[in-house]
């Protein structure tokens, strides 16, 4: 067991305990965590996972895919840090991970 | 004064989304959701993909934990069917004989399969893939199949056929038209489709009608098509496309075509309706003029949304941009934007190879983007489609022209 913190736009945080193997987006789900749309369930489809990953936790983190990389790229929402949580699998160097939500995934 | 209410019929994605988005916008009244299926709100894509492959299980497939509908004040009637609409007395009726009266009303029925119109079609064991029970029994049966039929090479009927190619089953694919998925896509993506599908171990064959079901000791055991030849299989699916479930409404007087009309607001003829997903047809500025009802998840949501803003006290015309994704083993497709028959193709990258998009023009403008394996181009296209920047054919064609200097830069107004 593994513990996220998301923090919403407006700065509510929400700790949730994650199961390994998960992805960030489905412990958000699974949680009712607000805020993940996850429109496509989480097959790099639709970019309504989005989440801000900052400062040291950027690089603890598998770098994305080729796919997840483009997708982000040409993606309207330029802040740094980006990732799509549906890409982020929770393993147990994930303890702690913090990861900031978008005002709106639409 | 008693909470006001919102009624939601069906459970799928968009009745889902409906619900949680009310709630997302603080809307306070009653909410009840109303799902002829047994289970628990659940998402359709995974079904004839990772659910069929067994990647995915139960908890996996379905949208939110059970605890989500009570925290969110979300009352869901699991396993109940609407039977009737009282519109004077904004009541609807259940077939257990409850009644819900409504405040407002949204229809997010969705469709059905349609079935085979052949004799047998009744058999149990002639498969489907549209519920999460049929994708169980389909699931089971693949696990001892050696052999499957496909009828239709539709999105469902390829997906399924990835899978069941993948798992080692021989697979054969029949389809009237004369190139898989022809309502939906070019005629160049198409052939990338047939080619990919032979080299996965398809066997897709077109121009090819099914006449008859081959029935033995009430079991299906393949079928017959037009030229008279016979293909036994252990397993025949069936994907032949849906119909609207518009039943509900056509018994109500609502306006239905193919579909359940909705305005620009999709808000029915009936101002205390709402119809969305797959069983509305509407209008709107992607749609080119014509009535358009989508089957897509896509669809689901964004109509979702817009309904619930509407109900929220924030009404706005839906305006989203159409798009849709198929997996089909190494293939990911990616559509953005509504095509129709006559558009202008032009590639970009290589229809020989694993990655090209098609670019559909209509008199010129960019309508429709089909992008394989290339999500840069798709996630481009969506935003040169919702802000319909000018795109000509030249500029598509040219692989060394960047598109994205098309769009205004980051921040400008546009």
């Amino acid at each position: 067991m593994v513990k996220l913190i998301y923090i919403e736009a407006s700065g509510t945080e929400h700790v949730v305990t994650a199961k390994l193997g998960q992805s960030v987006m489905e412990s958000a789900v699974k949680n009712n965590v607000p805020g993940i749309a996850a429109d496509c369930g989480g097959v790099l489809a639709c970019a309504t996972c989005r989440v801000y990953v900052k400062g040291a936790w950027q690089e603890k983190l598998e770098p994305p895919s080729e796919m997840e990389q483009s997708t982000i790229e040409f993606s309207e929402d330029t802040t740094p840090g980006l990732r799509l949580s549906c890409q982020i699998k929770v393993t147990p160097e994930l303890d702690g991970l913090t990861v900031h939500l978008p005002e709106s995934q639409h | 004064m008693a909470q006001p209410v919102v009624a939601i019929v069906g459970s799928g994605q968009a009745g889902f989304q409906v619900a949680v988005s009310l709630r997302e916008l603080k809307y306070e009244g009653r909410v009840v959701m109303v799902g002829d299926e047994p289970h628990a709100p659940y998402r359709r894509p995974p079904l004839s993909k990772t659910y069929l492959m067994g990647e995915a299980n139960t908890e996996e497939v379905s949208f939110c934990s059970d605890s989500h509908f009570v925290q969110q004040r979300i009352e869901l009637i699991a396993g109940k069917r609407a039977v009737s609409i009282d519109r004077a007395r904004r009541v609807l009726r259940l077939d257990d004989d409850s009644a819900i009266e409504y405040d407002h009303l949204v229809l997010a029925i969705g469709a059905r399969n349609r079935p085979l119109p052949l004799a047998g079609a009744e058999l149990r064991d002639l498969f489907y893939l549209r519920t999460l029970s049929e994708a169980d029994a389909l699931r089971a049966r693949m696990a001892t199949a050696k052999s499957a039929v496909v009828i239709g090479a539709g999105f469902i009927g390829l997906e399924f056929a990835a899978v069941a190619a993948k798992q080692g089953l021989e697979v054969t694919v029949l389809e009237a038209a004369d190139r898989p998925m022809a309502r939906a896509i070019s005629k160049t993506m198409s052939d990338v489709f047939t080619r990919e599908h032979a080299s996965m171990g398809v066997r897709l064959v077109l121009n090819s009608r099914v006449t008859r079901l081959v029935v033995d000791d009430g079991r299906v055991r393949g079928v017959e098509t037009s030229d008279g030849q016979v293909l036994p299989a252990d397993l025949v699916v069936v994907g032949i496309g849906v119909i609207p479930n518009v039943e509900l409404a056509t018994s109500c007087d609502l306006r239905v075509e193919d579909g359940i009309v909705v305005d620009e607001l999709l808000q029915t003829s009936d101002p205390h309706i709402s119809a969305i997903g797959d069983v509305a047809t509407h209008v709107s500025r992607h749609t080119h003029g014509a009535r358009a009802r989508l089957e897509s998840v896509q669809n689901a949501c964004d109509q979702a949304r817009c309904v619930a803003r509407r109900i929220a006290g924030k009404p706005a015309e839906y305006d989203a941009l159409p798009w849709f994704w198929t997996n089909q083993g190494p293939l990911k497709l990616q559509i953005a934007g509504l095509a129709s028959a006559g558009c202008d193709e032009v590639v970009r990258g290589d229809p020989n190879g694993m990655s090209c998009s098609v670019y559909l023009f209509r008199n010129g403008k960019l309508v429709c983007v089909e992008s394989l394996n290339r999500p840069a181009d798709h996630m481009l296209a969506r935003r040169l489609l919702t802000n319909g920047v000018a795109v000509t054919p030249q500029q598509a064609a040219d692989g060394t022209f960047e598109l994205k200097s098309l769009l205004a830069p980051a921040g400008a107004p546009k």
